[in-house]
Formats: C-alpha cells, structure tokens, sequence
C-alpha cells in the first residue's frame, strides 16, 4: 500500500502532459531521434518518400511545440469527438468475474465509435499546417478510413481511402459509410487483397503524389515519426485514464488491459502509466483459429522480428522472409505487423504480450453484452475475454483498467455467422 | 568506409569499356525464378548475347512497395513457383559458370535478407559473383543495416536518386553509392509512368555536377525508341518492366509458359539493345 501511495504523490505533481523524464531508465524516453526503439522501428522506405517523411517530421516537431496546435486539437476533441470519454466502471461485469474492479475506458463512445478518430484528428490538423490538399489511408476493417474520411469531410479535404478486395467485401457498412463521406474508396487487388497491400498501395499512391498529398497512416507503425506521432495523438486516452482514476479512487491502477492488432489503441492507453513499474500492463494480440494452426494475428507471440511498412518489429512471416497474411475474427486485428515501440516493450518485458482465440473473443463479446448492456467491437472482446481469463488473480480492492476502444455495430453481421444465427 | 576494392571491378569495367566505346549501357532487370527457375535461367543466360550489358535481378519479396502492377506480379509469380532468396543465389551460381564478365545487381526489399542475415548474405554475394546491390526500402539513415556490410565485403552499393532527392539531401543519398548511380526519371512505382526526355536532361546534368559515377535512368522506358532516347541524356537506361510484361504474355491462363516465351523476350530485349546503340 505504501508503494501505491508514493505512487499516487509522484504522479500528482506532474503536469498530465509532460514526458515524466527523458533518463534512459524510463520507457517513455523513445524513439531516439533516428526513429529507433531499441533495435526496433527506424526509417526503411524508398528515397522517393525520405524527403517527406522528414518534412512529416519536421512539421510535427513545430506542430507540438505550438500551444494553438494543441488547443485546435483540444477544440475537436472536445466539441467534435466528444471527449474525454467516460471511464466507467463495470460493477456487473466486476461481481460476476469475481476479481478486480473493472473499469472500462470508453473510447466507443466517441464520434465514428473508436478511438481512431483520435488519430485522424491529429493528423489531419497536421496535414492543413502543411498545406496538403489532398489525403490518403489505407484500411482494414474501415475504421480508420470511417475515422479519416470523417475528418476530410469536417476539414473539406479530398480522401482516398485504399482496402482490400476482401476487406470490402466483409465490410460493406463501413466501405458505404466512407462514401457518404465523400471519399474514394479504391480496391486493392494486389497481394492478398487485405490490410497490408491496401498499406503497400497506399505507400505507392504517396510516391506518386508527394508534392500535394498527406498520408494517415492509422496504426502506431510505419517510418518514423508514425509511431511516435500516432502514440502522442492516442496518449490522450491514457492521460485521461490517469485523471479520472484519480479522481475516483484516488490512486492509480493495479493492470491495463488493450488489444492490439497494429498496437494504436493499446500504446495511446498504456504510454502514460510505462513508469509506474507497479502496474501490471497486458497486450492482447488476436490469436484466431489458435497459434499452433498459423491462422492467427499475433505478430510477438507467433512471429519473429523482420522489416515491413518503414519500420523493423515483430511481424508475421516465412523462414524467407515472404509476409504471411493474418488470420482474426476481428478485421481491426488483422494485420501480420505491430507497433515497433511493442516490440521494444516486449523485448524489454515492461508489457506481457499475450494472445486470445475467436472462440475466446465471441464468448467475452455476449458476456458484455449480457452484463453490461455494452456492445463491444470485437477487437476489445480479445482485451475482455483476457481480463476474463485473469480476473481471478486479482481481489476486489485491485483495479483493472481495459480499453474498451471500439462499439460493435459494426461486428454484429460478423457475429451471427460466427454464432450460426442468420439475419 | 573504404571503397578502394571497388576501383576495379566488373561494373567499373563494364562503364569504362562503354565510355571507351562511346557507348550507352543498357541494364536490364527480370525477376529471379519468373515464372519458374528454370525458365527464369534460361531468360537471365541470355541476356549478354541480347545485347545487355548489367542484369539486374529482381530478389522477389510478397510486399514490393516501390513496384507497380507489373514487377508485383512478376514476383508473385516467381514466389507461388517456390522461389526462394536462397534459389536466387544458386541463380547467380548457375549464370556464373558460363559467364564471368557481365556485371550482375541484385535489387529488392529488405526483409529476406535480413531474415537470411545480412553478413551472410553480402559475404554470399561476393563469393559467388554478385557486383552490386540495389535494396529499395534502406535509404541513407540505415547504412548500417546492409550497405556498409556490403561496401566491407566488396560489392557496389547502387542508390535510386529521385527527382524528390532535393539539394539539401543530395550528398547523403550519393554517400556510399559506387559502380553507378540510378536515377529515377518519375516520381511513382515501377513501370507506370513515361519519363519525359527533356526533364531527364535537366535532372542528369544537375547530378553530374555532384558525382563522376555513371548515371542509368530508369522507370518507365517500354520501348526502343524511348529507350533511345532517353540513353542520349545518360550513361545507361533500365528497363524493367516492359521485359518482365513479355514474360507474362507468353503465359497461359494457368502460368506455364509457352515455347516461344524465352526467345521472344530475349527479340524483345534486342530491340530495346538496337534503341540504346542508336543513342
């Protein structure tokens, strides 16, 4: 208890937006200022791209060193997305898993439904103070192109969104949401026709178009400064979770837990809280027909370090080097990459990366429905259906904090087949 | 990094023989095991007699980011036929025993090599006879990673400049580079768009003025008389995917290739030869 307290006085008297420290004992230090976290992360993409990755850069650099940036910023999240997003705590859901208090940080309540439009907002912003007229992004599942092609609506900037073939297929809801926003949504046919071609398609349309156009990329990967930036424009989760803890129960809590498929959500959640070593932090990567079959989307638990999208991490892969296509019930996980930065943390053992099945994820999705009343996206029923898995580790006057980063609405088609319900 | 080993070496040779002859050097790029290995061996042997004087073989990789449509199919071809990192090195091998005077630059992505380690794969490539080395998604920042292994163990490193390398970054991206620098006349992916003459006159004499190295202009030359015309403005042309679309149009509905496949791309690749000598 002493150690919570000491805990809580530290934290206190730190400004919420300030870096804690920039010693090297800290897992808040990285990148380092070529892009690296550890080994991991960096700047691997073709010299047609370097000259504007460093503008990127060098824009984001003025960008957070200006208070009317971040005030702009502040504006939209507020009035536009709707933060900051309550932090709710799952009293039904906490008596029946008989374990720690659960809260659920409620990032689906935002605008567009998940945490991504924290993202888009960023960077679009960005993008104006660089005078670009023109966006692109790549997509899976479509929330992050619901999420960009919300903003180039709001801001009246052309979109591009590229995905692939199957993607599309499986996500009509979303693909017609885009166009209702007014963007291009162009299918990608190359490759595997899925998330990481719709990400080499879009990377081929920027080569082609740096002069006028920005590329938001959706995940905390990608050249540096993606990882970073997308983790700073993310880590408004975490430092609202870090206030409203406080305010609730007066002291910080004992576990976070986020799913992960490229990591944006889990990274924006866990960042603030790295240097409090007293805080168990948990990844939940997708693990979808099972690790041992090779249909999954667990780039650490399943996969081995490698270079894709600009930046090194963990990815999934052949012994030559050939990117093996993702398998998961969710399509938000469903990318054969992480965040570099997860890699680091990995490596480093600050967060447990762990993995849950479609089975597991499906059985957490209608327990929250039940008790809770709160359609989950089924990316955050991976995080849940973990939080189930532990639950009894921890006694009720712990606190478990999980991300619930997205709703379901967009999963309920999915769902029913899964559940051999026909609509 | 000490580059003196690379003052005589079968790309310099190559270059100077050329300049010698007041010639242009044609380079010409097929992917390694498109459509299949023993296709793709016979393709690559007989390119020298076809005219071309640097092979550039394409290392397959299952996300080639810089690439348009063409070489992205080309690879996936050479892939779903079991081609391997380790396949394209018994390529060389097999090129080798008959020839040991055409330079050979291997081009591709990062990830298999590194997978493959990156020591062992530049020391493999010295041994068996690969010159140089063009590796798309490793700019400058990451020179560590594979271009200084590689300038230790004796091969050339080939840099792409694009007409985005600006003033400020001209230096850094020629850094390292030997054996020929390779400008890219568009901004874009392989093979999708046409290089306008004029701009590659402007672009190659801004570059002389901060390198001696041979300069071969590349992406989106498709024919003889572009080729030709291009070359005027160069030290060599590249020419990629146009070749590797020859190998596809003779392929049936199922990829086997047809009997003509590998004479009708060596015709082809001819005529793009007759182009560049009339430079």
């Amino acid at each position: 208890m002493s150690i919570i307290i000491a805990t809580f006085h530290a934290v206190a008297v730190v400004p919420l937006n300030s870096n804690i420290n920039s010693e090297t004992d800290s897992f808040r230090s990285g990148p380092d200022e070529t892009g690296h976290f550890g080994i991991y992360g960096g700047r691997f993409v073709a010299e047609t791209l370097m000259p504007l990755i460093l503008n990127v850069e060098k824009a984001y650099r003025a960008a957070s060193n200006d208070p009317d940036f971040q005030n702009e910023f502040d504006y939209y999240a507020k009035h536009y997305i709707g933060r900051p997003s309550p932090l709710y705590h799952a009293a039904r859901l906490s008596e029946h898993l008989g374990g720690p208090k659960i809260y659920f940080k409620r990032d689906e309540l935002n605008h567009t439904g998940a945490h991504k439009i924290n993202n888009t907002l960023g960077q679009i912003l960005l993008a104006r103070r660089m005078k670009k007229t023109r966006i692109i992004a790549e997509t899976g599942a479509g929330q992050h192109g619901v999420a960009t092609a919300t903003v180039c609506a709001l801001f009246d900037l052309p979109c591009v969104v590229y995905m692939g073939e199957t993607d599309i297929e499986r996500q009509a809801p979303n693909v017609f949401r885009m166009k209702l926003l007014g963007a291009e949504v162009i299918p990608v046919t190359s490759g595997t026709g899925t998330l990481k071609d719709a990400m080499n398609e879009a990377l081929r349309d920027w080569v082609a178009n740096v002069d006028t156009t920005f590329y938001i990329i959706g995940t905390v990967a990608g050249p540096h400064p993606y990882p970073e930036m997308v983790r700073n424009f993310q880590s408004v989760i975490g430092n609202e979770t870090r206030e409203q803890i406080l305010e609730a129960e007066n002291r910080l809590p004992d576990c976070l837990v986020a799913c992960i498929g490229g990591g944006s959500n889990a990274m924006g959640l866990f960042h603030p809280f790295l240097d409090h070593p007293d805080i168990q932090i948990i990844g939940v990567e997708a693990a979808g027909l099972g690790i041992e079959t090779g249909k999954h989307a667990a780039s650490i638990t399943g996969g081995q370090p490698g270079v894709l999208h600009g930046n090194r991490t963990y990815l999934l892969q052949t012994d030559d080097g050939q990117i093996i296509d993702a398998h998961s019930i969710s399509a938000g996980l469903d990318y054969p990459g992480i965040g570099p930065e997860h890699s680091w943390l990995h490596e480093s053992g600050r967060v447990s990366y762990v993995s849950v099945t479609d089975q597991e994820a499906l059985e957490a999705f209608q327990l929250c429905c039940q008790t809770e009343g709160i359609i989950p996206a089924l990316e955050p029923a991976h995080a849940l259906a973990h939080v189930m898995k532990i639950a009894k580790q921890f006694d009720p006057s712990q606190i478990l904090v999980m991300n619930m980063c997205g709703r379901g609405d967009k999963d309920v088609f999915s769902v029913a087949e899964a559940l051999g319900t026909k609509l | 990094m000490n580059q003196s080993n690379l003052s005589d070496t079968r790309i310099t040779r190559c270059f100077a023989k050329l300049a010698n002859q007041n010639r242009k050097a044609f380079v010409a790029f097929l992917t390694a095991g498109d459509p299949d290995f023993q296709t793709s061996k016979q393709l690559v042997s007989g390119l020298p007699a076809a005219g071309v004087d640097v092979i550039e073989i394409g290392m397959p990789f299952s996300d080639p980011m810089a690439d348009g449509p063409s070489i992205q199919v080309s690879s996936q071809r050479a892939l779903r036929n079991g081609m391997t990192l380790v396949k394209t090195l018994d390529l060389v091998r097999e090129f080798r025993k008959t020839d040991d005077a055409t330079p050979i630059v291997l081009m591709g992505y990062y990830n298999p090599i590194y997978r493959y380690g990156a020591h062992r794969f530049v020391q493999e490539c010295a041994e068996i006879g690969v010159d140089g080395l063009i590796i798309v998604d490793l700019p400058p920042e990451e020179d560590k990673e594979l271009c200084e292994p590689a300038l230790t163990a004796g091969l050339h490193w080939v840099r792409l400049v694009t007409p985005s390398t600006d003033d400020d970054r001209i230096d850094a991206v020629l850094h390292n580079v030997s054996g020929f620098v390779y400008y890219i006349s568009v901004l874009g992916v392989t093979g999708t768009r046409r290089a306008m003459a004029d701009h590659i006159e402007v672009a190659v004499s801004r570059l002389r003025k901060y390198t001696k190295l041979p300069i071969a202009v590349g992406f989106g030359i498709k024919t003889p008389e572009h080729a030709s015309a291009v070359a005027e403005h160069a030290d060599g042309i590249v020419v990629g995917s146009a070749i590797v679309d020859m190998v596809k149009a003779n392929l049936d509905e199922i990829g086997k290739p047809n009997a003509e496949l590998v004479d009708r791309v060596h015709d082809f690749v001819r005529d793009i030869a007759k182009g560049v000598e009339n430079a």
